[in-house]
């Protein structure tokens, strides 16, 4: 029981490290919005992850913790970024034994579409609290490359994750087939 | 599939972003303020990487070329020292004819160097993060440029850090004027999302007289930045609202895309 919980409280610190790195890569390397014009939002993809793989509590925290660290490097208002990464958290993680995770395809479409739905529902937050982002066509373009470039780096989000998990998590220990008491002892006959 | 438990996490975190939103302004600034200093040793840690390939190029340099661009470099501050005894010159003698007309003079600007350590994660914002804070004397709206031209404007103040709201946000909107003989005046406001080296100038009068390669510089109105500072330059401008007023793109002077370095201004 014991060894479980210390399994999810690692998974949790592992989601959030992931997601607190991901926000300060995102600040700081220009390399995709100099090339594509957009910057790629990794916290959906995360959230894609921990709503199939963590519990509630993970879910909620990455949805609060992320939140607020994009919104602290963003000109967003403090907690616009909270509501839709829990919109598309709790999506997931209540459908999620019908989800096949472990398949590419599955983990590409949930990308995708979470990469699609959280910035999209950012910006009409925005709107509604009678913010002024800067949009125009070239908006199209941008949440074109953040959709693909979500999707493109879920599959990969997984299994940098399921890698960390086979190499640092706790791995439960596979009781052998074999058992000497239960060893036929067989005569000369 | 709907249990208490999902419900009540649910309605936690949502009650708790609705409350975060709902926070005074300033209350607001502090928690971004805390929030964004959690990432300090990261930054520390950034340039301090980025540093060392360039002091291990450094040490590597053979002597002959230290030499070479020491010389170089003597020159060139040679060539610095006389242009600034002429700039002298030039300034008293601006000075005097200003005090000879009884125009007011205008004070020389106090500039600070600061580093650009971060871009908004977030697509629909034109903003950066500096290294300068309260602590260097940094205040809300004083104008940020670099050599070429305006980059934008202080938006708000950390102790060590600050965020510059650039030109083409639509949170900064720059009073210009356009160097023609109709002295046209306009605003300076948002553009489109993707290219960071255009903006609009709009409300430009309906007979405005635009061609391209005419500068663009702050009027020195609206009391945030002062004047004659290099916006860019007219690309080219088209009458809007059936001609009541003129709108022009402008091409910036400055590199929007590539900052490393900006210069604060004092007043």
């Amino acid at each position: 029981m014991l060894n479980v919980s210390l399994m999810n409280l690692f998974r949790t610190i592992l989601i959030l490290a992931a997601a607190f790195l991901a926000v300060f890569g995102e600040a700081t390397l220009p390399v995709l919005r100099h090339w594509l014009g957009a910057q790629v939002d990794l916290l959906p993809v995360l959230m894609v992850y921990a709503a199939l793989n963590a519990d509630l509590a993970t879910v909620s925290l990455l949805a609060v913790l992320g939140g607020l660290w994009f919104d602290a490097l963003s000109a967003n208002p403090m907690g616009t970024s909270i509501l839709p990464l829990v919109a598309v958290g709790f999506v997931i993680y209540l459908r999620r034994d019908l989800i096949l995770r472990e398949l590419s395809f599955a983990q590409l479409v949930l990308g995708t579409t979470a990469s699609a739905i959280v910035p999209g529902l950012s910006v009409l937050l925005l709107l509604t609290a009678g913010k002024q982002p800067l949009l125009g066509w070239g908006s199209l373009w941008q949440w074109l490359v953040m959709t693909a470039g979500g999707a493109v780096a879920t599959p990969f989000v997984f299994a940098l994750f399921n890698w960390c998990d086979r190499s640092l998590g706790y791995q439960p220990r596979v009781e052998p087939g074999f058992r000497l008491d239960r060893e036929i002892r067989r005569g000369r006959l | 599939m709907f249990r208490k438990k999902n419900y009540l996490a649910l309605g936690a975190v949502t009650l708790l972003a609705l409350l975060i939103l709902s926070l005074p302004p300033r209350v607001t600034a502090h928690l971004k303020l805390t929030m964004g200093s959690l990432f300090l040793p990261l930054f520390g840690l950034a340039n301090t990487t980025q540093q060392l390939p360039a002091d291990l190029a450094d040490s590597v340099l053979p002597r002959r070329e230290l030499l070479q661009q020491i010389d170089r470099l003597r020159r060139e501050n040679d060539q610095y020292k006389a242009l600034a005894v002429q700039t002298a010159a030039i300034a008293r003698e601006n000075d005097q004819l200003h005090s000879l007309f009884g125009w007011q003079q205008q004070a020389p600007w106090k500039l600070k160097l600061a580093n650009v350590i971060m871009r908004d994660p977030a697509n629909w914002w034109r903003t950066v993060q500096i290294d300068l804070g309260s602590r260097d004397g940094l205040r809300e709206n004083l104008p940020v440029l670099t050599a070429e031209g305006l980059v934008g404007r202080v938006s708000s103040v950390g102790l060590t850090r600050s965020q510059v709201v650039l030109i083409g946000d639509p949170n900064c909107h720059v009073s210009a004027l356009v160097e023609n003989p109709a002295h046209d005046t306009g605003i300076v406001s948002a553009s489109g999302p993707l290219d960071t080296s255009l903006v609009d100038l709009t409300y430009l009068s309906g007979s405005a007289s635009l061609k391209p390669g005419q500068n663009v510089i702050t009027s020195g109105l609206g009391g945030v930045f002062p004047k004659g500072i290099t916006i860019g330059q007219v690309m080219d401008s088209r009458p809007v609202e059936f001609g009541l007023y003129t709108e022009a793109r402008v091409k910036l002077s400055a590199n929007l895309g590539a900052l490393d370095q900006v210069w604060v201004l004092f007043p």
